[in-house]
């Protein structure tokens, strides 16, 4: 007994040292996003506080960009709105139905909330967006993020009170369900890298599909985070993997991951009801 | 100034002037210059080895929670207080020189070459051991060995710009205190 004593006195640095090693590699494995968001919350709000002083200086410099940002965004709704067209026809009248609008909100499947990013990083292996938009501002976990100009920025993954966090598409463990727009058999996963920011790869697309240069990628909404149709990127490189029957698609994003500000958050008002009906057929199948 | 006002004073400054100002630094997209590890290149010679330990956990874990990737810095600059000590044994030039002087500068090493060796392979094995954790995750040996030269070179350019600018007066004291 007196000898593991002395042992400990002896090698004391040393066993501190292991400790702290440990604890470090141990928060570096089972620091999982989904599943312990609970613990950082409050960190989360620490240093929200301070990144969101940050952003205060960051937004003024650059308020003559996103000016010229939003003008476009705007110009892009005004252009699709529908007094803009006339139809020449007489024969072909547009009637207005008399609840051609559900003034009630309960058919909406999608809405979309404003949000500023606080902090962003694109230089760590993992990347992740804050929002200065939380819990208390209607946010939720696992919504989807696009910027400005309808480019997808992430998941939601973790919120606090006043702030989130975002898994921007430059990281490891995303993966998000995407199309070709040329060929509408292209399905695929988007993933990252992890080498290049606003560069990503999109994998498991079989080599019967046609695919070149400059095709647009876009979300395929079969999940719940993200509608149809929003623009993930443009496909910059293509080669065939000698290994598999699929390509190696090298993309580049539309969302500029440099100098992301302002964001929109994308709820799905039927996500639980599918949650709960999958949920449900599982315990069936299990059962 | 007390050394604890000091210390914690460099402590806050090191961690926004390193998440603020030069993690946004992305020079080829994949090289970062890290001065934050002043704070323990600079910790008082009589902090025992235990304690400087726990105060370089403390300054990763709040660089980690800034990038909300816990776990990283963390386990590297745990690593560069547990070698300092035996580096400073080996570089410091004769018996007593610890406690003569507050903490480790180009003065107390005894002169720019040895400042340089102790910045230098303290500021290595951080990027190293940092980029290995990383690189766990991605593999890619090349880009591992060409980040963590390349970073390395620019931290050391950088803690030697900031030693010589922000020289500390490190008055020689006997033994007899």
């Amino acid at each position: 007994m007196g000898n593991i004593f002395l042992f400990i006195r002896r090698y004391f640095n040393l066993i501190v040292f292991l400790l702290l090693q440990w604890l470090s590699i141990y928060l570096i494995v089972h620091y999982n996003r989904y599943h312990n968001a609970v613990a950082s919350g409050y960190m989360n709000e620490i240093t929200g506080r301070v990144n969101q002083q940050y952003a205060k200086v960051d937004d003024f410099l650059a308020l003559k960009k996103k000016n010229q940002e939003l003008q476009h965004q705007n110009e892009r709704l005004l252009n699709i709105m529908k007094q803009n067209f006339e139809v020449p026809d007489t024969s072909t009248k547009i009637v207005t139905d008399s609840i051609p609008y559900d003034t009630l909100g309960i058919h909406r499947k999608w809405i979309y909330q404003a949000a500023k990013v606080v902090s962003n990083s694109v230089s760590a292996q993992n990347n992740y967006v804050v929002l200065g938009r939380g819990s208390a501002q209607q946010l939720k976990k696992d919504e989807g993020v696009i910027d400005a100009n309808n480019g997808v920025v992430g998941i939601v993954t973790d919120v606090s009170e006043n702030y989130a966090v975002v898994m921007s598409l430059l990281h490891k463990d995303s993966k998000i369900n995407a199309l070709l727009k040329n060929d509408p058999l292209g399905g695929g996963t988007i993933v990252w890298d992890g080498k290049e920011p606003n560069y990503l790869s999109m994998i498991n697309v079989r080599k019967s599909i046609k695919v070149a240069k400059g095709d647009t990628v876009f979300t395929s909404g079969i999940t719940t985070t993200f509608p149809y149709g929003l623009m993930i990127g443009t496909v910059d490189k293509v080669e065939p993997d000698k290994s598999t029957n699929n390509y190696n698609i090298k993309i580049k994003s539309t969302a500029n991951f440099y100098n992301l500000q302002y964001v929109y958050v994308i709820d799905n008002y039927q996500r639980e009801e599918i949650n709960k009906l999958i949920e449900k057929a599982k315990s069936k199948i299990n059962n | 100034m007390s050394t604890l006002v000091k210390n914690i004073i460099r402590f806050i400054l090191l961690i926004l002037v390193q998440f603020f100002v030069l993690d946004k630094v992305h020079l080829n997209y994949m090289v970062t210059p890290y001065i934050y590890i002043l704070f323990i290149l600079w910790m008082p010679f009589k902090f025992s080895r235990t304690l400087q330990m726990i105060l370089a956990f403390l300054l990763g874990f709040v660089l980690d929670s800034f990038h909300h990737n816990p776990g990283f810095h963390a386990a590297a600059c745990v690593l560069v207080a547990y070698v300092r000590p035996f580096l400073i044994n080996i570089l410091v030039p004769h018996e007593g020189a610890e406690s003569n002087y507050e903490e480790p500068s180009l003065k107390s090493l005894g002169g720019f070459m040895p400042y340089l060796v102790y910045a230098g392979v303290l500021t290595l094995l951080h990027n190293s051991w940092l980029f290995m954790l990383e690189a766990l995750q991605f593999g890619g040996v090349w880009e591992f060995i060409v980040k963590t030269m390349f970073s390395t070179l620019i931290s050391i350019v950088l803690i030697i710009i900031t030693e010589l600018l922000f020289s500390r007066k490190q008055q020689f004291r006997t033994n007899t205190v």
